[in-house]
């Protein structure tokens, strides 16, 4: 059996990596990759089609010079990065890239392709609570074009027994990422912030069932652990995503553990299975209307709020910790509803602003610090 | 039994000797800050004529943008939870702190037994901080120590609409070139820099009594916009540059204090 540290440095490989681990998946399958932009890609399709769906999350303290061509100072530095990676050709290996556009930068993001790889623009709608049979209706038409310009691009039939696979296939691998989820929160001496981080990542660049196995041998080797008394504070983090890395460092340094996550990167894709449904297309359409507390994903009764502090009491987190993407519109204008609704729960909380070009941390590690003096 | 405090700033270096965590024995400000020779001779400042050396101090809290960088502290604590000590030790009825710095701007909410319930700061732009103001006092060419004086002979305030320091600095320019009267625009720059602080202020709650620290609250022409803004009286720390050391002076005592009696 191997120890935790040693599948945890496989996945951190991956998560560093991407490029490379896409690479060794198409030289051991001779298979093609597809690019999935932020966020809801239903990946099960392009699973089904025998492709890798690799995720485009931009790039860690990347300089940005040629983006600013094409895209305003304040696009997010998510979509900046995506620019500057697509206009370097980074993106050109892959055999389509497919956008989804439930904000306006993606919108504009998705009208303004440089990269060589063909791209296929879907719509999520956005009437999902309010009209929910009718958005399944519409959204299962949405996936149903989506398959079909796959299925063109790519010169494969996807079928229905695939897809029922893929969909199987990426249900085990919510459950086994929920269960990781739990088993680190256990375990924070042997799972930092950045270590949860990179071992969820890596789902983003592996087929999903090897990503699974992985994460089920850590399981495993966590649940073998004894659990021993932590004296640092409990952490849940909400937002688009944590990163670079070196903010997920300075708290360790202060002594936090991620006990959960609400981030569009990680738990916000993992968080509840795709439902049950004869036509498999359906199914998909119904995990888009009946998913909860997303900035991106409008619902009339913002339970984003209610859902973290419920996680706060399940978790017995100390805090919640903000991660606000610089440029975010929709995160932004969460904010102050959830900033209103922690105070009325006494949940203590931080304001975090991440931009993944910065190379400068003293104000983020000046914010982390005073908030584990303070809690 | 002597502490030292020292805090590093990103445009000015300070340090309090304190004894047995009440008496000032010695203060001292230089005007530059971490990365430069800043650290070195504030220490050389402070313990200048007191008959007191490094290895008199009992326990020594580093603070400030360059607290990790001093060699020798036994603790770094965030500037924020220092100059909330050292305000409250100061001004006990103190529930909002606004703090400008260099190239920070924080406001702290404290309550009645001085600990910091909420905090927030500036993000990484420059606007609303001394960097801005510095920008400012150049373009301008009035010494940064005037622009208070020249605030009050001010006969109404120029508009400085730009959030941004290199667009706002390009605003002025404009500004001086149509000829209009300097102390005006340097009013309109108190009044930018005062809606950026109350901004943060606003975030955490505005609760009496407000007290202003960091170096720019030396500037009265900026303590001046920001009590219009926030239609409040301010009032203004002691040696408001110092409030971070002595505020980390006092947790090394305290630190000290709670190590030896366990």
């Amino acid at each position: 059996m191997r120890t935790v540290s040693e599948i945890v440095a496989q996945l951190r490989q991956v998560a560093d990596d991407p490029k490379g681990s896409v690479a060794r998946w198409q030289k051991e399958t001779g298979g093609r990759a597809v690019g999935v932009m932020p966020v809801y890609c239903p990946e099960e399709i392009i699973h089904a089609a025998g492709c890798l769906p690799v995720g485009m999350w931009g790039a860690q303290k990347k300089q940005i010079s040629k983006a600013r061509t094409y895209l305003p100072p304040f696009a997010c530095s998510v979509m900046q990065s995506v620019m500057e990676l697509e206009l370097e050709g980074a993106y050109d290996d892959l055999a389509a890239v497919v956008f989804s556009v439930p904000c306006d930068t993606l919108k504009c993001m998705s009208q303004k392709w440089h990269g060589k790889a063909p791209i296929i623009t879907f719509t999520h709608p956005q009437n999902r609570k309010a009209a929910q049979s009718a958005a399944n209706v519409f959204c299962r038409e949405e996936y149903a074009i989506l398959k079909a310009k796959l299925e063109d691009l790519l010169d494969v039939r996807i079928s229905s027994a695939a897809l029922k696979n893929s969909i199987a296939v990426y249900n085990a691998n919510r459950q086994a990422c929920r269960a990781f989820c739990d088993a680190a929160a256990r375990h924070p001496e042997l799972i930092s912030p950045a270590d949860r981080h990179a071992v969820i990542k890596a789902r983003w660049f592996m087929e999903k069932s090897q990503h699974t196995a992985l994460v089920q041998e850590l399981n495993a080797a966590l649940d073998a652990a004894p659990v021993v008394p932590f004296s640092g504070k409990k952490v849940i983090l909400t937002g688009i995503l944590a990163e670079p890395a070196e903010v997920l460092d300075i708290f360790a340094e202060n002594g936090f553990a991620v006990v959960a996550d609400d981030l569009a990167q990680e738990s916000r894709n993992f968080r509840q299975d795709v439902p049950e449904d004869d036509d498999p297309l359906m199914a998909l359409a119904k995990a888009w209307t009946a998913l909860d507390g997303c900035s991106l994903a409008v619902d009339p009764d913002k339970p984003r709020g209610k859902m973290l502090v419920d996680e706060v009491k399940r978790t017995g987190a100390d805090a919640v910790i903000v991660c606000m993407m610089k440029f975010c519109d929709p995160e932004e204008f969460d904010y102050p509803i959830l900033l209103e609704e922690f105070e009325a729960a006494g949940v203590r909380n931080l304001f975090l602003e991440i931009d993944q070009e910065t190379t400068s941390f003293e104000q983020a590690r000046t914010r982390i610090q005073t908030f584990a003096e303070i809690l | 039994m002597y502490t030292l405090g020292i805090d590093i700033g990103s445009s000015s270096s300070k340090a309090v000797i304190l004894e047995d965590g009440q008496r000032t024995v010695a203060e001292a400000a230089v005007q530059v800050g971490t990365g430069t020779s800043g650290p070195s001779r504030v220490l050389e400042e402070v313990f200048a004529g007191t008959g007191l050396t490094r290895a008199d101090m009992a326990f020594t809290v580093a603070t400030g943008y360059g607290r990790f960088s001093i060699e020798g502290a036994d603790k770094q604590i965030s500037e924020i939870t220092c100059h909330a000590k050292g305000i409250h030790h100061l001004i006990p009825d103190a529930r909002t702190i606004i703090d400008i710095g260099g190239q920070d701007a924080k406001a702290i909410q404290l309550d009645s037994r001085g600990n910091i319930s909420k905090f927030v700061m500036n993000d990484k732009c420059a606007a609303g901080t001394g960097r801005f103001l510095d920008v400012m006092s150049r373009v301008l060419e009035i010494p940064l120590d005037k622009m208070g004086e020249a605030h009050f002979r001010a006969t109404e305030v120029a508009p400085v609409s730009s959030t941004c320091t290199v667009f706002a600095e390009s605003e002025v320019i404009s500004q001086l070139s149509k000829g209009l009267p300097r102390e005006n625009i340097v009013a309109g720059v108190h009044q930018s820099v005062a809606s950026k602080a109350c901004a943060l202020a606003y975030r955490v709650g505005v609760e009496p009594a407000v007290v202003m620290c960091g170096g720019v609250a030396q500037n009265p022409g900026v303590v001046d916009a920001m009590e219009k803004e926030l239609g409040q009286s301010i009032i203004v720390a002691p040696h408001p540059q110092l409030t971070g050391a002595l505020g980390a002076a006092l947790l090394a005592y305290e630190t000290w204090k709670k190590e030896h009696q366990a």
